[in-house]
């Protein structure tokens, strides 16, 4: 199956300070990663700049960016406007050809229908947050790449948007997205992405990324170890400074 | 771009709040200022204790003037308010129910005729320092026009005398006999005198008087025209170099509406690029939805939209009231468009520098205020240093170019409006350039 999404050699400079070294993967149709890693490891910056909210310093993404569906850490939408109408306006900046189909086929796999004509001011957090990903998704993008896509909800507005996500993978979308919460990357990725210090230190299913964290020592806790601490042990062995860091 | 534009309307349709405080605002600010120019100065109250006799006159030259009536005619400049004693206008003074008091002794119509003694009021203040001068200046200023006719009056009787003197006649108001021989006949009758005479000492004498009689009336005839010099040394002959003369009122027009013009476009547009960056939109639309030029553009056309808008109503709602020359509109529409394009350029880069909605808001607001006032003190009314740093914050920010095109527009005032013009296009290009490379910045 070929890539929806083919990462080369992406960096990123801030000033001194690399934020991205050489960062390279392929993400295929119906594929859901996760990036994971501690804080400061680059997961923002490696989705805005696939996103092409801003440019990398080298390397490239492919597709371009009008591709690929991006859905902000923060919700970015208009607090005054409507679910709908925000819906419309990004429809029409997409310059999508049936403006009002789109809008309407969002709504519909969103399950904003009844919050259609509410000011997203007046929104909850998960509801928010629906309409954020809608946005990112409001072009039929192949790729989507969602940041943090559930910090803000509680576990049943988890669950919606997990379910939600599985509806779009079962039409062939590609989605990445970042996350602290591993057990979320555990129970819902088919493959993990670990970052560290803008580094990419592993890419593969989150089976393979315990046994990379157990490999070379003596104890093994065998299948039922738990992601988050298999993810620890093999930040601890690869990125030893992130120790500090607190991952 | 439309559908940006059109999403900002709604929005802004829909805060209705904000739009009452950026359409009301700027326009009770621009009143305010207007009121304040167009209005002369209020006229201090002063209590006025004229210790004369009733009836008491001096005389000036030919006429006797009553002093009551001259003190009124001289202080037209106060609110006078009447007291009988000193001790009253101290105590009014004192309350602060009136800001000054002027004593007009007993004896100033004496001392007014004689010619070795000064005549003198007396004026007692009380007050801050901006009262004290205030009264000062009004009274002062009344009193050099009082001296000022005083010498016109002492100019005219003594021109009286003169001519009396060169032409004779009758001049029974300095006690003359009748008939008097006027100085320049002096001469030719001498000389015919002189002529019946055998030639001899008597003809050589009278010969004498007679050169001095001519000579006499020569410098008479010439100290007229130096008293009319020394009761007005100096007087004024206006020139206006362009343009035409703007009355107050119509210059208050212009102030009134460029203030709101600026007020609105640079707020609203700085508050609109901030309100993209704190929705966190900005990152969603640059990625490729819109370009950065488009999107300042986008703000700037909305700012100076509405701008535009608010500020031609109000001229023309102004216009109901102040005769305005209609002929004109064309011009003012063109002067209004490059002010707020100008203006709604310099609040983008406000807005882009600002980042956040109350910090663009404040900026925009911190900015503007100072600007207008600048823009608003007279050439020269400053020292030459701070003159200079006036002009130059003046030049490189565009209320002072929109308020001389708007005035060139309105009232055909200098400097000329294309120079104006062109002043604010290249500001407009060059805030917007400003604003551009502020949006390359990483978030």
């Amino acid at each position: 199956m070929s890539a929806l999404l083919r990462v080369e050699r992406l960096a990123k400079n801030y000033g001194g300070l690399q934020a991205l070294r050489d960062v390279s993967f392929e993400l295929r149709a119906g594929e859901l990663v996760a990036v994971v890693g501690p804080n400061g490891a680059g997961k923002t910056t490696l989705l805005s700049i696939i996103a092409g909210a801003q440019p990398a310093s080298s390397g490239s993404v492919s597709p371009p960016e009008q591709r690929i569906g991006w859905a902000p850490q923060q919700p970015a939408l208009y607090a005054k406007l409507s679910v709908e109408e925000n819906l419309r306006l990004f429809a029409r900046l997409e310059r999508i050809a049936d403006v009002q189909g789109a809008v309407e086929r969002m709504l519909a796999q969103a399950g904003l229908q009844p919050r259609a004509g509410e000011p997203v001011a007046r929104l909850s957090g998960g509801n928010r947050q629906r309409v954020n990903v809608a946005l990112g998704l409001i072009a039929d993008p192949p790729v989507l790449a969602l940041d943090e896509p559930s910090a803000a909800l509680d576990p049943s507005q988890r669950e919606r948007l997990w379910r939600f996500i599985a509806t779009l993978l079962a039409r062939g979308t590609a989605v990445l997205f970042s996350t602290h919460n591993v057990s979320e990357a555990q129970r819902y990725a088919t493959r993990v992405l670990v970052l560290a210090d803008g580094r990419l230190l592993f890419d593969g299913t989150p089976a393979a990324l315990k046994g990379a964290a157990r490999e070379g020592e003596g104890e093994d806790e065998g299948e039922g170890e738990d992601l988050e601490r298999a993810l620890v042990r093999f930040l601890h062995r690869h990125a030893p400074e992130t120790r500090e860091a607190g991952a | 771009m439309i559908a940006l534009l059109r999403k900002d309307l709604l929005i802004l349709s829909r805060s209705r709040l904000l739009v009452v405080l950026l359409v009301v605002y700027p326009a009770v600010i621009a009143l305010l200022i207007g009121f304040a120019i167009s209005r002369s100065p209020s006229r201090p109250r002063v209590a006025i204790v004229d210790e004369t006799l009733p009836g008491e006159t001096v005389r000036v030259g030919r006429e006797r003037v009553e002093v009551r009536r001259y003190a009124e005619q001289v202080l037209s400049q106060v609110q006078a308010v009447s007291v009988a004693t000193r001790a009253q206008a101290v105590a009014k003074v004192q309350s602060g129910s009136v800001l000054a008091a002027v004593v007009i002794p007993q004896g100033i119509a004496a001392r007014l005729e004689s010619d070795t003694v000064r005549a003198r009021v007396e004026v007692i203040y009380n007050g801050n320092a901006l009262e004290q001068s205030l009264v000062q200046s009004t009274i002062n200023s009344d009193l050099a026009q009082a001296d000022l006719r005083f010498a016109e009056q002492i100019e005219q009787a003594a021109a009286s005398a003169i001519d009396g003197l060169l032409k004779g006649g009758t001049l029974s108001s300095l006690g003359a006999p009748e008939n008097l021989i006027g100085l320049r006949e002096i001469p030719a009758t001498l000389a015919r005198i002189a002529a019946a005479q055998p030639r001899g000492h008597t003809r050589k004498e009278l010969e004498r008087v007679k050169a001095f009689a001519g000579f006499a009336a020569q410098n008479l005839t010439l100290s007229k025209q130096v008293l009319a010099t020394i009761a007005q040394p100096i007087g004024v002959s206006s020139t206006l170099l362009h343009g035409r003369r703007t009355p107050l009122n119509r210059f208050a027009v212009v102030v009134a509406v460029s203030v709101s013009l600026m007020f609105l476009a640079v707020l609203l547009a700085a508050g609109s690029v901030a309100l993209e960056r704190e929705e966190g939109a900005l990152a969603r639309l640059l990625r490729g939805l819109v370009t950065r030029a488009q999107l300042l553009a986008e703000k700037t056309l909305l700012a100076a939209g509405c701008a535009f808008v608010l500020a031609l109503a109000l001229l023309a709602g102004i216009g109901a009231f102040v005769a305005l020359d209609w002929a004109r509109a064309g011009l003012w529409v063109l002067a209004l468009a490059f002010g707020a394009l100008a203006c709604g350029a310099l609040g983008v880069a406000i807005g882009v520098i600002a980042r956040e909605v109350r910090a663009a808001s404040l900026l925009a607001f911190l900015a503007s205020l100072p600007l207008a006032f600048l823009a608003l003190v007279p050439a020269g009314a400053v020292s030459g240093g701070f003159d200079d740093a006036i002009n130059a914050v003046s030049f490189v920010f565009p209320f002072k170019a929109t308020l001389q095109a708007l005035d060139a527009a309105v009232n055909g005032a200098s400097p000329p409006m294309a120079g104006s013009l062109a002043h604010l296009a290249v500001l407009a290009f060059a805030f917007a350039l400003l604003a551009r490379v502020g949006l390359t910045r990483p978030e």
